[in-house]
């Protein structure tokens, strides 16, 4: 179940990608996403991840990896020195997710950011109707283990992006088995029902 | 010294019996003189394959020598790197073909302070010339001529051994598909140079070295050369890792001596390598490694730094630290990887978190030992399949 999920995610961040780019992933895992691009699109990719374990299965599978912290290690990669950068589900778990983007908008022509929606149905209801911290299929940790430090919604990263003139090319909301454009005029809805949002910014 | 001299007798003869290469040509030395027709011992393990894809050259660290694994021909003792080199291993010699050549200067059988000068017909000693990691590096370069490869499957090499690949790869950047530096660094910090000031000051307090000149008398300056080397064993290991592998525990004894006898473990421990060392290493030898150690410094050799030394890589790189090394820190490590970004180099990285110290890279390290197998087969895919094509 998680993995067609997951591979719904990939395949709208594969879709957003143009062939033969040179792409970072920050945070990325056992590079099953940079395994994905690698082989639809031809894309040189490099992936960034903490963990030892993960980087070790980046390594197995020939893929580039630099073992290091997004949060105090993003200052190596020089000045738009990718394509695109991308940030899959991570950004909600930094300490400082805006000097975080920030870098990443430095480093990227253009940056892909997923989260994971905080603004969903289900999310609400859980804390509206019974009162506790939502545990979800997208979220789920529990208050007192969850990597999470700041949860956002769709309209929050929308209301950010506005902020800090940050340039927003595109946003997509996914769901189990449909993805849909996000736009001002639908922005209340789509963040009522989307599990995920995907921003193309920059 | 009687024994110390038939032992040396006895290794000079065994030393003819080693792979040389007769370097041919001459080499123009860092320090501007130049060494011509000079002997490059090397070893290899496994088979070359038709296709010549399956070669990796190893670089050796201070006090290593060409014997990566099985058993050293010289000393009876197993290969320096038996943990990751061998059938099966991590490098394992049923699929690869694994080379390594002992560095000019170096004490076992190649170019070196113990050669005869043909001037003086004694032991060049001190007047040997002064090398860099530069100089060590084009030798070996030779050897790669000599055994037919034009493109190795991959370089590698732990400690002074990375800092020979990491000029290999600026020196000769169409020469690796791909290289594993590990815990090295691409300048020698202050740190490391007074490390070796003090093992080198240790030699020639020993009155036996003599400016050198010990060799043609064949004595050794055992006691300095002892020194030398328990400094370098404390830097090998970690604070934590000695302290839990001897603390504060007594060597075959209930209590203190009152004396200056090995009472403690460690100092038991530290006597033994010392002396061991002399056995199999030359103290002029250590002089001129540990001095081409301190001259590196490959930013100093490109105008735009270290960026610029990597500037032409297709090379595909691995960079290996452990946490608990203070010799060659993780931080110097990832300064290799900054520099490999910035280039644009496809760069590698993995921290082994460890308590071993720098001799991690030498012991069975598992999760090391993982990361290395992982990275050199999937590149030895890519390079079957990138020369297909």
């Amino acid at each position: 179940m998680k993995s067609l999920k997951m591979k719904k995610e990939f395949k709208v961040i594969a879709e957003l990608l143009p062939n033969d780019t040179r792409v970072l992933d920050v945070g990325c895992g056992d590079g099953s996403l940079m395994n994905f691009l690698k082989k639809e699109k031809n894309i040189e990719v490099r992936g960034l991840e903490l963990n030892q374990e993960n980087v070790q299965q980046c390594i197995h599978k020939g893929l580039p990896v630099i073992q290091g912290n997004a949060e105090t290690e993003l200052h190596q990669f020089p000045d738009q020195s990718f394509d695109y950068v991308v940030l899959s589900q991570t950004l909600q778990a930094f300490y400082e997710p805006e000097e975080v983007l920030k870098n990443l908008l430095r480093i990227g022509k253009s940056v892909i950011v997923s989260i994971p929606n905080f603004g969903y149905w289900k999310v609400r209801i859980k804390l509206l109707i019974f009162g506790e911290m939502p545990v979800t299929k997208t979220l789920p940790n529990t208050w007192y283990n969850t990597p999470n430090l700041h949860m956002c919604t769709i309209k929050d990263l929308f209301k950010f992006c506005d902020e800090k003139n940050i340039n927003i090319k595109k946003v997509i909301g996914v769901n189990e088995d449909s993805t849909s454009l996000i736009k001002k005029n639908n922005l209340e809805i789509k963040n009522l029902f989307s599990k995920l949002g995907i921003f193309l910014i920059g | 010294m009687p024994s110390l001299a038939g032992l040396f007798f006895w290794m000079n003869v065994k030393l003819e019996n080693i792979k040389k290469l007769d370097v041919p040509g001459s080499l123009k030395l860092d320090c501007g003189k130049t060494i011509s027709n000079f002997p490059l011992a090397y070893e290899t393990y496994g088979k070359l394959n038709g296709n010549k894809d399956n070669a990796i050259l190893v670089f050796h660290a201070l006090t290593g020598d060409q014997f990566v694994t099985g058993t050293n021909p010289i000393t009876k003792k197993e290969g320096w790197w038996v943990t990751a080199v061998g059938p099966g291993k991590a490098i394992d010699t049923d699929k690869y073909f694994v080379i390594c050549a002992n560095v000019i200067g170096g004490c076992m059988g190649s170019f070196g302070p113990k050669n005869i000068n043909p001037d003086t017909k004694m032991p060049y000693g001190l007047d040997f010339p002064v090398i860099t990691i530069r100089d060590m590096v084009r030798a070996q370069e030779s050897l790669l001529e000599h055994l037919g490869i034009k493109k190795l499957l991959c370089a590698t090499g732990g400690s002074m051994g990375g800092m020979q690949l990491l000029q290999f790869c600026a020196t000769f950047p169409e020469k690796a598909f791909s290289a594993i530096p590990i815990a090295c660094s691409s300048s020698h910090s202050a740190q490391n140079i007074a490390l070796n000031e003090l093992a080198r000051q240790a030699i020639m307090a020993d009155p036996v070295w003599d400016n050198g000149k010990y060799v043609s008398k064949n004595v050794q300056p055992k006691n300095g050369l002892a020194v030398a080397r328990m400094v370098g064993h404390i830097s090998y290991l970690s604070e934590k890792g000695m302290q839990e592998k001897f603390g504060r525990k007594l060597q075959e004894k209930a209590d203190y001596e009152f004396s200056f006898n090995a009472d403690f473990q460690v100092e038991s421990y530290l006597r033994h390598q010392g002396y061991a060392f002399v056995e199999r290493f030359d103290a002029n030898s250590i002089l001129y490694i540990t001095r081409a150690m301190d001259y590196f410094d490959l930013s100093k050799q490109y105008k735009g730094g270290l960026v610029e030394a990597f500037k032409k890589q297709n090379t595909k790189f691995l960079v290996i630290s452990f946490s608990s090394d203070w010799l060659y820190t993780t931080k110097e490590n990832k300064d290799i990887v900054i520099a490999l970004n910035a280039s644009g180099a496809d760069v590698s990285y993995s921290e082994i978190i460890t308590d071993k110290g720098h001799d991690s890279f030498l012991l069975n390290e598992p999760e090391f030992l993982k990361t290395l197998k992982g990275f050199i087969d999937s590149m030895y895919e890519k390079f079957k399949n990138e020369k297909r094509i």
